[in-house]
């Protein structure tokens, strides 16, 4: 059995240590926060302009002055801060956030990451996106191997408008995680999910993908 | 003289004018000047540019602009799940500067600091750097992005005093006190105008100098995009 969205998460928040400052993105990255615990020692940031981001809120907490940059009603903690976007943008921009874990719709053996535009079809925007890839400092990218029609999102180049170039160092999917090694334009298989065969992520994956010596 | 103005429409009397620059504040529907925006709508000025980091929903904030055809050029950073928008950029009927979230910010800011341009990382590599400088610096590549002024700003606060001194409340600050600096006039709504001293000093997000005109906001629906409750 291939990973659920749930289990890409919660593979995901094993890559965050101790004390890290992170920003997720909207999607399955929204669902790494419920594989935090107070132990790891987390702090979430928020780019619309919150440190310290607490779980989302009960019925009668909900507050619509506090949201996430999905929109998603949450709640705040006792060490909670509030700014401004350009203050949020300088912790981004300015190298202070240790991991941005983020969705794709492509990502590439050199590094590059496409998440923002289908021209002609599908504008969602740029966000906070190209600040994150361009800023962070390890950026985590979390997603479906392939798409529906099962083409694989792993690829040698992105055909879609760039978010970032070479940037990104790490990609989990349902198949399995993969290091992205932009020195060689390859990816490096790190992890197989359960029931997964090399066979089936080599066909599914169209970029170069190193498993020499891979044991699972 | 008084910055306090009576109402939204006097707030934004003899400053509204066709083809002008327009500052907007808010992230998605937090923080946006909802009591000035149908004021606008209503004055039926056009050639508008705007400037806000989304472009409203459907029948709330700068939708409603959107929808009047008032807004020939929007710059923004998300569309999301505005359907209007994404129709407009898609087809062309608008023109749309997406820019990234961060940079817009700073593009603000930096207007309101005075500074014509600065030099991000944001963008290298991608559409966002085309046809722009960039310059290497301690061996990385940086693209310059120039600044953004305004000839009005219309922003929400949660208090202000009679000085124009503006706090405002949790993620409903976001791109308001940037955008405050950022404008030849500013205008604020406030949830609650308070009495001189009734604010610290010490908590005051933007002062008055940024601020020209304050008026108590009519409308705090504060629509909520996407309620999410813990079970």
């Amino acid at each position: 059995m291939a990973w659920s969205r749930e289990e890409i998460a919660a593979r995901a928040a094993k890559e965050l240590k101790k004390g890290f400052y992170v920003n997720l993105g909207i999607g399955i990255p929204t669902l790494v926060a419920n594989y935090l615990n107070e132990d790891s020692a987390i702090t979430l940031q928020s780019e619309n302009g919150m440190l310290g981001m607490g779980p989302f809120p009960r019925r009668e907490e909900v507050d619509p002055d506090i949201v996430n940059a999905g929109k998603q009603t949450v709640t705040e903690l006792p060490t909670s801060s509030y700014f401004s976007s350009a203050d949020s943008f300088a912790m981004i921009r300015g190298g202070h956030i240790d991991a941005s874990i983020l969705g794709a719709m492509e990502v590439a053996a050199n590094g590059d990451i496409a998440n923002w535009t289908v021209p002609g079809k599908m504008a969602k925007g740029i966000g906070g996106a190209m600040d994150l890839v361009a800023g962070v400092k390890k950026v985590i990218v979390v997603m479906e191997h392939t798409t529906k029609a099962g083409k694989s999102k792993i690829l040698k180049r992105c055909t879609l408008p760039l978010t970032g170039a070479a940037v990104v160092e790490l990609v989990i999917t349902d198949l399995g995680v993969f290091e992205c090694d932009k020195k060689n334009r390859q990816f490096n298989l790190i992890e197989l999910a359960p029931g997964v065969s090399l066979e089936e992520v080599h066909e599914k994956t169209e970029a170069p993908l190193h498993t020499e010596g891979f044991v699972q | 003289m008084s910055k306090i103005f009576a109402s939204p429409e006097l707030a934004l009397k003899d400053v509204l004018s066709d083809g002008m620059t327009i500052m907007s504040g808010g992230f998605g529907l937090v923080g946006n000047p909802e009591s000035l925006i149908p004021e606008i709508k209503k004055a039926g000025i056009k050639d508008l540019t705007v400037i806000s980091n989304n472009c409203g929903a459907e029948g709330f904030g700068l939708w409603m602009l959107l929808e009047a055809r008032q807004i020939r050029k929007m710059i923004a950073s998300y569309i999301g799940d505005n359907k209007l928008f994404e129709a407009l950029y898609l087809s062309g009927e608008i023109e749309v500067e997406l820019n990234p979230q961060g940079t817009l910010a700073e593009r603000i800011r930096a207007g309101g600091a005075g500074i014509p341009a600065f030099y991000t990382r944001t963008g290298v590599g991608t559409i966002v750097a085309e046809g722009k400088h960039t310059e290497i610096f301690d061996g990385v590549e940086y693209v310059r992005e120039r600044w953004l002024k305004a000839d009005l700003a219309i922003i929400k606060g949660w208090k202000a005093d009679p000085a124009g001194n503006v706090v405002f409340r949790k993620t409903a600050r976001n791109f308001n006190p940037n955008m405050g600096a950022a404008a030849t006039v500013t205008v604020v709504e406030v949830e609650e105008i308070v009495d001189a001293g009734d604010l610290d000093p010490d908590c005051i997000h933007l002062p008055g100098i940024f601020v020209d005109r304050i008026v108590k906001s009519t409308l705090n629906e504060k629509r909520i995009e996407r309620l999410t409750i813990s079970e």
